[in-house]
């Protein structure tokens, strides 16, 4: 397999550091290597003081969302061959208190994103002992946000007003309205039917272009916006 | 003793600034930083042409011969840019409305694109006729 060095850009902070600055480091790769894995070789044999999170490797946890050439991406399915840039700039997530190196306190956005109140919070699927109800082909899932922040991350309007609720807040209230399962969608909507809820956005989309999941966040919040104007004409259900 | 517990962790969000970094980034990013960028043009603008129209206050001499610089090739370039903004600012808004009311969210892109293309033929009507009629 063909093999190259490429130099990672790396954003370094610790805490007491009066500014964050930048470590370079090279990095031999081959065609199969991922962002996580060329940071996870930098750690081992370069520089062990390197912090980043990572759990699953396969695009499911959500923990290793960081920022890769400036886009919000999970470095577990990232590959460094296919960016074919000469240096990989490595960054964490924006619009969120830096904790070290390349992890942020997820800490905020999780309180928020739980007054959502997701009636499905996806627990375990394809438990190799579960069993496939009679009629359904295949487990799938129930709700696909993996809660990685990378949309809160890209979206220009959460970096300018830190009460904006943000997208996959209001992406997981538009999936409550469309599925209730016993929760409140009438309380969970006038509660997005304010300033800082879903009319703060300013449609720029790059929540949903950066989602590795497809949640559609820009989609889902326009629905809700759909479904605000319908009930305020008292007009049929769309 | 940790030094670092009185330490406060830096936020990194970018204000304002987040607004026109657009690298990386989708048609829709750049959008927003486009018509975020016109709309404070058009502010800028709307202080400008109140100033020029105050010109009025000071007679005919001081409006004639602001007339005579607006007609300059240099003003109509400016006017030209002012156009720009005015209909970029006015048909993504149309965008955004749409989008906002359903309407074409998932083609919000070519839509975007559709809008432009009418922006780009409304801009070259605009010029000609400034610089023909």
């Amino acid at each position: 397999m063909a093999e190259k060095h490429v130099r990672f850009r790396v954003f370094r902070y610790k805490q007491g550091d009066p500014a964050p600055h930048y470590d370079t480091f090279t990095v031999t790769v081959n065609e199969r290597t991922t962002v996580l894995e060329a940071l996870q070789a930098i750690r081992r044999d370069q520089d062990g003081t390197l912090v980043l999170r990572h759990s699953c490797h396969h695009a499911s946890c959500g923990t290793c969302g960081m920022r890769v050439n400036g886009r919000e991406v999970l470095a577990c399915v990232t590959n460094v061959w296919e960016l074919d840039t000469p240096v990989v700039t490595v960054e964490p997530l924006q619009n969120a208190p830096l904790v070290s190196d390349l992890v942020v306190d997820m800490g905020p956005f999780y309180q928020t994103f739980t007054q959502a109140h997701l009636p499905l919070v996806r627990e375990s699927e394809y438990l190799p002992e579960s069993q496939v109800a009679e009629g359904v082909p295949f487990h799938m899932r129930f709700e696909s946000c993996i809660e990685c922040g990378l949309c809160v991350s890209a979206c220009p309007v959460v970096a300018s007003d830190p009460d904006y609720l943000g997208p996959a807040t209001l992406a997981a209230v538009w999936r409550v309205v469309q599925e209730p399962r016993g929760e409140d969608a009438d309380a969970r909507i006038a509660w997005v039917d304010s300033e800082q809820g879903c009319w703060r956005c300013h449609v720029a989309m790059e929540c949903s272009e950066v989602c590795p999941s497809n949640v559609d966040p820009g989609g889902s919040i326009m629905a809700l916006r759909r479904e605000l104007t319908r009930r305020a004409l008292g007009i049929g259900r769309s | 003793m940790s030094q670092q517990m009185s330490v406060s962790r830096p936020f990194l969000r970018r204000g304002w600034r987040a607004w026109f970094q657009v690298r990386g980034r989708h048609v829709g990013y750049i959008a927003f930083a486009l018509n975020r960028l016109t709309g404070l043009g058009l502010v800028l603008y709307l202080i400008l042409h109140l100033m020029v129209l105050s010109l009025l206050t000071r007679g005919p001499n001081a409006w004639d011969a602001f007339v005579r610089l607006a007609k300059s090739p240099l003003f109509l370039l400016l006017d030209g840019i002012l156009l720009f903004g005015i209909l970029f600012h006015g048909l993504n808004g149309v965008r955004v409305v749409l989008v906002s009311m359903g309407i074409g969210v998932r083609r919000h892109k070519e839509l975007f694109w559709a809008l432009m293309g009418l922006a780009a033929l409304l801009l070259l009507g605009g010029v000609w006729g400034m610089w023909h009629v």
